[in-house]
């Protein structure tokens, strides 16, 4: 089991080297440095070449990656050039948004998802797996940030009930600062619940045929027990992974609906870092957000040695 | 055909889709109004007010705009997808060929590519070679390459432990001929289905990336940015958000549905 996590665990460190060197690389291989991006096509020479020295963008890419690979183990992320702030506090501060923005939507996709998945597994072509797959088909197909518009329109157009975007901040109490991101999360929540609902009901489904299922059910356990005891744990696995899986998109649902809600948190930093061609944090963002899903699919590895004791048994 | 018949998915999902590709093919040709045709005197119309879906803050044709938008969504994201199933198949199958630790290296490599949301490689793109059509289909297409490369490998190295390709292999048949005359035929299905389904998610991706300023500059009509320009007038026009999400969520429900029931009917073994 040691020698199964640190061989992953050496593995997800060169995972991350690599995509840090890739992106790098590709920032390097795009036309136009990030100097001449900074100031534009108005800029002198001079201006230019000082810039470019100042970002130390005259040292060789392999010293250039070095030295930033230095200071990202320290915690440096370098300098944002539009707010004139370490990108790393930048970062930091935004997560606390995004995070919780993230795990509500998570949660609620969860919540949503497993109930209905095996309620429709259990009762499999009747009513519950019509209105399941139903669910699953249309919350699939719609775009988390019209649904985030569509809430905006009913809850707080129409109805009133809620704020149509923006974020008092933490510090204004739990409640509001909850409140900010209920619609949002919901709106993220929806197409994952799509995908994790669809994957609940087909791994119940064949879990529940499984022998021992079968034997849960005849020592005269309830349906239900049977189910949610013995089955349903068992079905959890590709489900996990599924939520894994699904956490690039998550990312991505993220950096829209934050657009729509206008909540401060990283996707916005990240989309306003563009508008204002702030290379050195769009080149951050991207970075820690590939990062992200990279350590979220190996802590799903891992789960999946927990939950699953024949991978914990033979070397995969 | 009766075990086409017999699929209501699939139907359904063929006439969404042929509606969408004739609405877009169409609108080539024709459009109820002309997509750019500015009349402020009627601006944010309701629909039937004037024209049939009503009009936009410019007093533009939604219905027409949400045609040309159909077109310029889906050639977008059907060139993105043909360029990332190509370039995925042509890995896996190499891959498949080669095994050892040009899979590893690969498969790595793939790993790494489908950490980076294609929203931001696009954004990323966007920063240096500017944003635009050309800016969106590379970065959905990068996306793609590990999917399909996936897939491939995975459904390929099946088809290379069979007995012909086993025989194949010992009449002394080269790789690169086995990989043209056995496995791509033996794959080809899967490459279908997944192809329909990822371009429900390219659907899906443009629209995300044209509502963040990153598709096609306007005046083009994208129905991305036509959510975008929506925002303002979420009270008094709201069917300005609500048509053109209901394009790309039935554009793309159409396509999932399809690959679905394309599933079912190419490869009946899995039916799960």
């Amino acid at each position: 089991m040691i020698t199964l996590i640190a061989r992953r665990l050496a593995g997800l460190i060169i995972t991350l080297l690599l995509v840090s060197a890739l992106i790098f690389a590709v920032m390097d291989f795009l036309p136009g440095d990030p100097a001449s991006v900074i100031l534009g096509t108005s800029a002198s020479a001079d201006t230019l070449a000082a810039l470019r020295q100042d970002m130390g963008l005259d040292q060789p890419l392999v010293l250039r990656y070095a030295a930033w690979l230095g200071g990202v183990l320290q915690g440096d992320l370098g300098q944002s050039y539009t707010y004139g702030v370490p990108v790393a506090g930048l970062i930091a501060e935004r997560l606390a948004v995004t995070i919780p923005l993230a795990f509500i939507a998570v949660l609620l996709s969860i919540v949503i998802a497993i109930p209905l998945g095996v309620q429709a597994a259990r009762h499999q072509n009747g009513l519950m797996d019509v209105v399941a797959g139903l669910f699953s088909h249309v919350s699939i197909a719609v775009p988390a940030f019209w649904v985030g518009l569509l809430l905006i329109i009913l809850f707080s157009t129409v109805l009133g009930w809620m704020p149509a975007g923006g974020f008092p901040g933490w510090g204004s109490g739990f409640w509001a600062a909850f409140q900010a991101l209920l619609l949002p999360a919901v709106a993220l929540a929806l197409p994952q619940a799509g995908v994790l609902t669809r994957v609940t009901r087909s791994a119940v489904l064949e879990v529940m045929n499984e022998d021992f299922v079968r034997t849960a059910r005849s020592k005269g356990l309830s349906e239900n027990t049977a189910l949610w005891r013995h089955a349903v744990p068992n079905a959890l696995i590709p489900v996990v992974t599924m939520l894994g899986l699904q956490f690039t998109f998550l990312i991505a649902g993220a950096v829209l609906v934050e657009n729509v809600f206008n909540l401060p948190g990283v996707g916005r930093l990240a989309f306003q870092a563009l508008a204002q061609r702030d290379v050195v944090v769009m080149q951050d963002v991207v970075l820690f957000f590939a990062a992200l899903v990279i350590v979220m699919n190996f802590l799903v590895d891992l789960a999946y040695l927990i939950i699953d004791p024949r991978l914990r048994a033979g070397v995969r | 055909m009766s075990s086409v018949l017999r699929r209501p998915t699939f139907l359904i999902g063929l006439v969404i889709t042929l509606f969408l590709v004739s609405v877009a093919i169409v609108s080539l040709f024709w459009t109820p109004l002309s997509p750019s045709k500015m009349q402020i005197v009627h601006k944010l119309k309701a629909p039937l007010e004037y024209g049939l879906l009503g009009t936009d803050q410019f007093g533009r044709d939604v219905a027409s705009m949400l045609m040309v938008g159909a077109w310029n969504s889906l050639s977008t994201s059907l060139l993105a997808v043909a360029i990332g199933a190509t370039l995925g198949t042509a890995v896996g199958v190499y891959v498949a060929a080669m095994r050892g630790f040009t899979e590893t290296v690969v498969m790595r490599a793939c790993d790494i590519i489908f950490a980076v949301p294609p929203i931001l490689s696009a954004m990323l793109l966007g920063a240096f070679i500017g944003s635009g059509r050309f800016t969106a289909i590379i970065a959905i297409a990068v996306f793609m390459v590990p999917v399909f490369a996936r897939l491939t490998l995975g459904a390929a190295n099946q088809i290379w432990t069979r007995d012909y390709v086993t025989a194949a292999i010992g009449m002394g048949r080269n790789r690169a001929k086995i990989t043209f005359t056995h496995i791509l035929p033996n794959i080809s299905n899967q490459i279908i289905v997944q192809v329909t389904i990822q371009l429900g998610l390219a659907i899906l991706t443009e629209a995300g990336l044209s509502f963040l300023g990153l598709g096609m500059p306007p005046p083009a009509p994208t129905w991305g940015r036509m959510l975008s320009d929506a925002q303002t007038f979420l009270g008094p026009a709201p069917w300005l958000a609500l048509l053109p999400g209901l394009a790309i969520a039935i554009a793309v429900m159409g396509l999932n549905m399809l690959g679905d029931g394309l599933r079912d009917l190419l490869d009946p073994r899995d039916q799960t």
